[in-house]
């Protein structure tokens, strides 16, 4: 055992790859020198050099299109991009060409390229530095997404990411990084597409992913002193999606609850429930319900920011009502 | 004053208020009052806001980057509602919903300030097509840093600005970093002017250690945009502190930054206005007076409310429009049924 922060656990897994594999590599924006702007990379540069730890320009059309060139060729580029608030400026490269040149070209060839970033709120970061877009990238078909919640899964991942055949998008939680646990990175952990049982409970299934599995564990404890017994699923990936884990438990709970950060219409809380309803509804007793962020910006104002996105309380009082 | 030593009381007050708001930005960090630490100060930047802003005029539209506070300063913004917004405030100028990286008043022609290296520019293109349409002779002005310079968005801004003859100006505040990279580790085009001359823009580069010369190449490029031809202005200056609040600069060397913070414009200002026989007596009231001025931003920040919950589903789209509607509400009725 030995005790990890999510920011050094996904350092190590970079470490450990790069040691492994000579074509993998780093690219973005302070990567190299800076150690990352939330200091993932910290270090890095000593071990592998700067041209293994690419400081980049700002210039993020550039950078995922150069991975996107480089996994062709048959490296394995990282590519960081510093906030997913920046993934508009990449959504080309990104979805119009790694994610569709296997497809495009006729199988001829894979885009094995990871691109890591992070979201969500917790920072007074504001509007353009606070949002959950991991719905842009699972409505975008030709890209896996991974999104670890915990510090075992931020190595395992990421490392799993650097095996995949296609793109991977990689999405942290800035709120995540000092997170520390005891982690014995050699106990097997769920493979790569399988989601993760966190807790059980036969009354409601929470499903959920990133910081709101530590939410929605939070909120069952408390409905547990009070005789509600939710499971929790952490789905580990987005793509692939795992809902032969989902499946049995909520046939077996008849009730569901869907839990995301990101906002609430056409996101991934909204896929995830059409999909329960659709194939576990002989099972359900209750409408699948979704908490999720709400439609709007983030704002800058701490109270307003908060409010925008589930707490443990939402979660657990909303639980209260359907299962009453 | 306006007249003494060619105006350079006015522009040496101008960039004092600057220096001092930035100072008490950094304060209200410190006492944890600031909405979060993602705070970018313009120390040493003075120039370049007050240089620029001096050329403009009433009805001219600008945007800015992420190190904006100086620019809006110098452009009229009152500090009490800058604070508040830094704050997070229901008194600032976008109620508290902004902060520091996204201030703006459309009622002095701010169109906004972004976090998006890069977001803000292309706009001007559009205030600067509309203003010459509409015949209002304004201009329009992007404010950026040298990272900026490396985005693409940059380029097809400045070919629309000279392909339509439009009243823009670009103006790239160099001040050597961005976050961690000094800009020949970003370019091997440090140059930057010579890119905007290559699209047709008149374009210059001037050292933003006298406010007199920024000023100057200023006016001639600001001029020449309002009849029709676009510019570029890069300042040359340096990045006195960290990149935000929290960043302490480990990544530059120390006698850099001492030979960076040589180039104090407001204290190069303030010796040619103390050679040309400003009392000293009077520059110590101007500094009292802008201090006290300050001061009281923050006493106005702390003393405002938060924004009211009710306020967040209000803005997502005109005053009158269906607001989106609030999870809880959803919830509401899903949770009813029987
Ligand atoms: C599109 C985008 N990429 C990256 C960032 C992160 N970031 C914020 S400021 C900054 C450096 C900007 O440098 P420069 O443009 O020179 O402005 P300065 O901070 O020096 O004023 C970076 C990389 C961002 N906010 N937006």
């Amino acid at each position: 055992m030995e005790s990890l922060t999510y920011r050094e656990a996904l350092g190590r897994a970079l470490a450990d790859a790069m040691r492994e594999d000579e074509s993998v590599f780093v690219l973005g924006e302070e990567v190299g020198r800076y150690g990352g702007a939330y200091g993932v990379t910290k270090g890095l540069i000593e071990e592998f050099g700067p041209e293994r730890l690419l400081d980049t320009p700002i210039s993020e059309a550039g950078i995922v299109g150069a991975a996107v060139g480089a996994a062709m060729a048959g490296m394995r580029p990282v590519a960081e991009l510093m906030y997913i608030d920046f993934i508009g400026m990449t959504m080309d490269q990104l979805g119009n060409q790694a994610a569709k040149i296997r497809y495009m070209f006729g199988g001829q060839i894979g885009v094995p390229m990871v691109l890591r970033t992070q979201g969500g709120t917790g920072r007074s970061a504001g509007a353009q530095h606070s949002q959950s877009l991991e719905a842009y990238v699972m409505h975008t078909p030709g890209l896996r997404l991974a999104i670890p919640a915990t510090v075992a899964d931020a190595y395992h991942l990421l490392r799993a990411a650097l095996t995949q055949p296609d793109p991977v998008v990689f999405i942290e939680h800035k709120a995540l990084y000092a997170m520390k646990a005891e982690v014995d990175l050699a106990a097997p952990v769920p493979d790569w597409g399988q989601a993760a049982l966190r807790r059980e409970g036969g009354d409601l299934v929470i499903v959920s992913y990133s910081r709101q599995v530590h939410y929605a564990l939070e909120a069952a404890e408390a409905l547990a002193g009070e005789g509600i017994e939710a499971a929790v699923v952490d789905l580990r990936t987005l793509n692939p999606l795992d809902f032969e884990t989902i499946r049995p438990l909520v046939e077996a709970a008849g009730r569901a609850m869907v839990v995301s950060e990101g906002p609430m219409t056409a996101g991934v809380a909204a896929e995830l429930a059409a999909r329960i309803s659709e194939e576990c509804f002989d099972y359900l007793e209750d409408p699948v319900v979704r908490v999720a962020g709400e439609d709007i910006p983030i704002s800058v104002s701490t109270a307003l920011e908060t409010a925008s996105v589930p707490t443990p309380e939402l979660i657990a009082a909303t639980a209260r009502r359907l299962c009453r | 004053m306006t007249r003494d030593n060619n105006g350079l009381g006015d522009l040496f007050r101008e960039m004092l208020r600057i220096r001092i708001f930035e100072e008490r930005v950094g304060e209200l960090f410190v006492r944890g009052e600031s909405a979060g630490s993602m705070l970018h100060l313009s120390i040493g930047e003075e120039s370049a806001a007050v240089g620029v802003c001096s050329a403009m005029k009433d009805g001219d539209t600008f945007t800015t980057h992420h190190r904006g506070h100086g620019i809006f300063l110098a452009r009229g913004a009152n500090p009490d509602r800058m604070m508040a917004e830094i704050a997070g405030k229901e008194t600032g100028y976008c109620g508290g919903k902004g902060g520091s990286m996204h201030i703006a008043d459309m009622g002095l022609g701010h169109l906004g300030a972004n976090a998006i290296v890069g977001g803000g520019i292309p706009a001007v293109v559009g205030a600067a097509l509309a203003a010459k349409r509409q015949g209002t002779g304004a201009i329009s002005v992007a404010f950026f840093g040298d990272g900026a310079m490396q985005q693409g968005i940059l380029y097809e801004a400045m070919n629309m600005a000279a392909l339509w003859d439009l009243p823009a100006v670009f103006v790239c505040i160099n001040n050597q970093w961005g976050m961690g990279t000094r800009i020949d580790q970003a370019t091997k085009s440090t140059d930057l002017h010579v890119r905007a001359k290559a699209f047709g823009l008149k374009a210059e580069t001037v050292d933003g250690l006298d406010v007199r010369e920024v000023q100057g190449a200023a006016t001639r490029i600001l001029d020449a945009a309002r009849v029709g031809r676009p510019g570029f202005l890069a300042v040359d200056c340096y990045r006195f502190y960290g990149h935000a609040r929290k960043d302490k600069s480990p990544y530059r060397d120390e006698t850099e930054e001492a030979e960076g913070r040589k180039r104090d414009p407001v204290a190069f200002a303030r010796a040619a206005l103390t050679e040309s026989g400003k009392a000293e007596a009077e520059l110590a009231d101007m500094e009292a007076a802008i201090a006290a001025e300050m001061d009281a931003s923050i006493d106005y920040a702390i003393g405002s409310d938060e924004p009211p919950l009710e306020a967040m589903f209000r803005d997502v789209f005109a005053p009158g429009e269906p607001e989106p509607e609030p999870v809880a509400a959803r919830l509401d009725r899903v949770l009813a049924r029987e």
